[in-house]
């Protein structure tokens, strides 16, 4: 009789959450088209799962454990719940099994408590999620009771026997309901994003990095997201699929510096409004149990799945949206794998491009973007000032070169012209053929696609790409990330394909090549801040470093480096949005740099050079890496 | 309804020389488009298929007319012509354009033409019933109210509010109607030649060390009487000229 109870209300509680799951499907299945290859999706999940999500996971350890140790336990469990529903079948070896995973499970209940009751983590959410080691332990220790008890033979009391399958399923319904509504989204939805995942090349099992946004149709009858429903029904799945672990509201670098942007936030304000049915019912943010966007109280915020997501009264207040800098260390934490970014820049297309409501400063720079292709609306043939002395090759009067430099835009202000005088003198000692395109080379458009206005960026991608093709060169070696990531991974969209190479990973070759000799250790301690654009965008965090070594400096590394690195502050069109936090972005990356005690912090990206160089202070000096190797060439 | 004619034209920039929206005209509009409930109708004189004119439509417009005039014809008459017809309580326009004469006056023949009183240099207003309330930006920051009746043409100051955001979707979505008119040939601006602006170029001095407030001065700070004057040197000692300023100041090493 135990037994039938027990798994009569496993088997009642599997139906109610698969009514209620299918129920929750249908918020996200609102959403527009999206080409998914869903056969090669499901193939890939357990993979995804098990490396991707897991590599992210273990980041902490205790984390990875636990997980291991609940989901494995819990999963074992259902199966053997369900089949003690057939009498013929309920055994020693039946009861056994279930003990042994329910152990296991309650191993890894016990460590999810003491996480969530002992530790507290204060990035995690309350509200629901408080509930859930509760919901855990009673399922696992409760079943371990009744499971015993079937071992031995039905030896407690059945009304006390009851009473522990009634606890346990208490439990189970707590666990199996919170699939689709959390804490539990992870079992359901996770799985489901990683099968339809909009940037599938982004795991092991196809390229391991996909940064590229994608590009937008400008003939669309409407430009970027306005509301839930204007998302692609796999963005909206993903966004279902966080579980409010806050990893990425730990790293988000707005968020350290009080700006009103908490990603683990935006991305439930998200899910609250798609919540709604779609018929322009309203709701408010009073629900979520998280860290609100810093400065912005919660549940004044109102939205629903039909409403515009965007406004001072709407779900996401606009200072929230234009605080990003797009430094994907969101994206980089979120084990659910969910594109952060992506969802950003669709809803500032929807800004900008519908509406004209950039922020004051932003919208001047896109209009002289457009007349004059740089930000600064100066005349092309300035971008070489700094160098009337240094006679640049000309690409368009040489006709080909090994190396085409790409100067970018910081190429217009002081302090960037002498770490690019730098490099040039650099390329000089070591005997590169190369030229500059001089006043046919235009912003690359970063700067616009980051702040939404895409038919600025696609135009300026075009007609760069127009002019690089009309000659022969080797690669492309530019000193500024945020180009070299549009050239090499934005321009293929349109149709430009070139080998880009960092100056960092270009000196390090003439360094390694003999090329360039060094004079021996310069000595001196230095910190290296990674550009975001060129680690988490494109991988590359060893050359920089190598680079330093071989000069010989003392590097020490700060709290928060490589891959994990924390953003300068200066990318996505921050610095132009201006949105006002407590603190200032560049100074609590100057506080890490300042930690490590070193005597420098090197750099090597134009954007974080001016806005390191901006922190005022006792501060370690901000030197360019091509200033250092200058310093130590023979 | 309050019925508002604004007259845009295309502006030029000073470091591109590329079409862009005219900025005191962009303004005239903003002013046009923050009068509640006005009936506001663009107008622009010359060629309908300039794709500049629709970054004024990406302002907010649905639909901006042109009268279609021959470049380098006057667009007084045409415009007077259709403003006739049109017979606006309240005409808007930048009080000087980029590119063409630039001598600011197309706002008093237009007031000329049309017998309408002219108000110069508007920072702001607001309409009342037949009457607006303007307040005028005069030198050094100060700002006079005044009050006039309709029909009045108005012509609008830097000091006016910023310009919104021309949105590429609604610039895409709005409408151009061209209009055919007639227009006398422009015999003056036919002979002009046309340059693109220059800055009056500035004596460079760098001041190494010092105060910030010791560099900032050198850097601002203009003496007379110093340097020499060359009178049409040949291109060899304007270039030696140079060179030596250039290696006394530090610019260049000599190396
Ligand atoms: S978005 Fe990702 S990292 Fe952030 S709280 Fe949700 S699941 Fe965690
Ligand atoms: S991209 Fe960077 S700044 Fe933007 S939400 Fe993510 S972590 Fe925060």
């Amino acid at each position: 009789m135990i037994a039938t109870a027990l798994s009569s209300l496993i088997l009642a509680t599997l139906a109610a959450g698969a009514v209620l799951a299918l129920q929750h499907a249908r918020r996200w299945r609102a959403g527009q088209p999206a080409g998914v290859d869903i056969v090669a999706g499901l193939k890939a999940l357990p993979g995804r799962y098990l490396v991707d999500v897991h590599h992210v996971v273990a980041r902490k350890s205790f984390n990875a454990r636990f997980h291991a140790l609940t989901a494995g336990g819990f999963l074992a469990s259902l199966p053997l719940l369900v089949l003690a529903a057939v009498p013929a079948l309920r055994g020693w070896l039946l009861w056994g099994l279930l003990a042994l995973a329910l152990a296991v499970m309650l191993g890894g209940a016990l460590m999810v408590g003491y996480r969530r009751r002992v530790e507290k983590p204060a990035e995690l959410s309350q509200g629901r999620f408080k509930r859930l080691p509760y919901a855990l332990l009673a399922y696992a220790a409760a079943f371990l009771v009744v499971a015993l008890d079937q071992l031995a033979g039905g030896v407690l009391p059945w009304p006390l026997a009851l009473a522990f399958v009634l606890a346990g399923a208490w439990g189970g319904a707590e666990l199996i309901l919170g699939v689709g509504r959390g804490p539990l989204k992870h079992a359901l939805n996770g799985a489901l994003h990683l099968v339809a995942h909009p940037r599938p090349a982004r795991f092991h099992d196809r390229a391991g990095r996909d940064t590229g946004l994608r590009p937008a149709d400008l003939e669309a009858p409407k430009l970027g997201s306005e509301r839930p429903l204007d998302f692609a029904w796999n963005r909206l799945l993903g966004f279902d699929a966080c579980v409010q672990c806050g990893r990425c509201e730990v790293a988000c670098p707005a968020y350290a510096a009080d700006l009103p942007l908490n990603p683990k936030k935006l991305i439930q304000d998200l899910v609250t409004a798609m919540d709604t049915a779609a018929d322009g019912e309203r709701r408010t943010d009073a629900s979520y149990a998280g860290h609100n966007h810093p400065g912005r109280p919660i549940g004044l915020a109102q939205g629903g799945a039909a409403l515009p997501l965007v406004g001072p009264g709407a779900m996401i207040h606009p200072d929230t949206l234009w605080a990003c800098t797009t430094c994907r260390a969101c994206v980089q934490e979120c084990p659910m794998m969910i594109e952060h970014v992506d969802a950003v820049i669709d809803l500032r297309r929807f800004q900008t491009l519908e509406l004209g409501a950039t922020p004051a400063k932003a919208a001047a720079v896109l209009e002289e973007l457009r007349v004059t292709d740089n930000p600064g609306g100066k005349p092309l043939a300035r971008r070489t000032d700094w160098a009337v002395d240094l006679n640049l090759p000309l690409l368009a009067e040489k006709g080909q070169c090994d190396v085409l430099l790409w100067l970018g835009d910081g190429a217009f202000d002081l302090r960037v012209q002498r770490s690019l005088r730098a490099l040039v003198g650099l390329m000089r000692r070591a005997g590169i053929d190369f030229a500059v395109l001089g006043e046919e080379e235009l912003d690359s458009g970063d700067v616009a696609r980051r702040l939404g206005d895409e038919a600025t960026f696609q135009d300026l991608a075009r007609r760069n790409i127009a002019t690089l093709s009309r000659y022969r060169f080797g690669r492309i070696v530019t000193a500024d990330p945020h180009a070299l990531h549009v050239i090499r991974n934005e321009y293929p969209s349109f149709g430009g394909h070139w080998t880009v190479t960092h100056h960092t990973a270009f000196l390090l070759e003439l360094v390694e090549s003999g090329k360039l000799t060094l004079k021996g250790p310069t000595g001196g301690s230095v910190t290296y801040h990674d550009p975001c654009y060129l680690g988490r965008y494109n991988g590359e965090i060893e050359a920089p470093r190598r680079l330093l070594d071989a000069i010989g400096l003392q590097r020490v590394e700060m709290e928060r480096s490589g891959l994990r690195s924390s953003c300068c502050g200066g990318g996505g069109g921050a610095p132009l949005t201006d949105v006002a936090g407590k603190r200032r972005i560049p100074d609590v990356r100057m506080d890490h740099a300042r930690a490590t005690g070193a005597e420098r912090v090197a750099v090597a990206c134009p954007t974080c050079t001016l806005m390191l160089e901006g922190v005022v202070g006792q501060r370690p000096a901000v030197a360019e890496i091509s200033e250092l190797v200058l310093e130590a060439v023979a | 309804m309050l019925k508002v004619a604004v007259l845009l034209s295309i502006g030029r920039h000073p470091a591109s020389g590329r079409p862009r929206r005219a900025p005191l005209d962009a303004r005239a509009l903003e002013l046009a488009l923050r009068l509640p409930g006005a009936e506001i109708h663009a107008v622009h004189a010359g060629d309908p298929a300039e794709p500049v004119l629709r970054d004024y439509l990406g302002m907010g417009l649905d639909r901006l007319t042109v009268l279609e005039i021959p470049a380098g014809s006057d667009p007084v008459p045409a415009l007077v012509a259709h403003l006739k017809a049109l017979s606006p309580d309240l005409i808007l326009a930048g009080r000087c354009a980029e590119g063409g004469e630039d001598s600011g006056m197309l706002p008093y023949l237009v007031a000329q033409g049309l017998g309408a009183a002219l108000l110069p240099d508007v920072a702001d207003l607001s309409a009342g019933e037949g009457t607006a309330t303007l307040t005028q930006a005069l030198p050094r920051g100060r700002r006079r109210q005044a009050e006039a009746r309709f029909p009045l043409v108005v012509s609008v100051h830097p000091a006016a509010p910023e310009p919104r955001q021309s949105a590429f979707a609604r610039a895409r979505r709005g409408l151009v109607e061209a209009v055919a008119a007639s227009a006398p040939q422009d015999g003056f601006i036919g002979e002009c030649e046309i340059r693109p602006w220059r800055p009056r170029p500035k004596r460079l001095r760098l001041a190494a060390g010092g105060s910030a407030l010791e560099r900032l001065k050198a850097a601002t700070e203009t003496k007379s009487g110093q340097g020499q004057v060359l009178v049409r040197p040949t291109a060899d000692e304007a270039a030696r000229a140079i060179y030596e300023y250039l290696v006394e100041q530090r610019v260049i090493g000599t190396s």
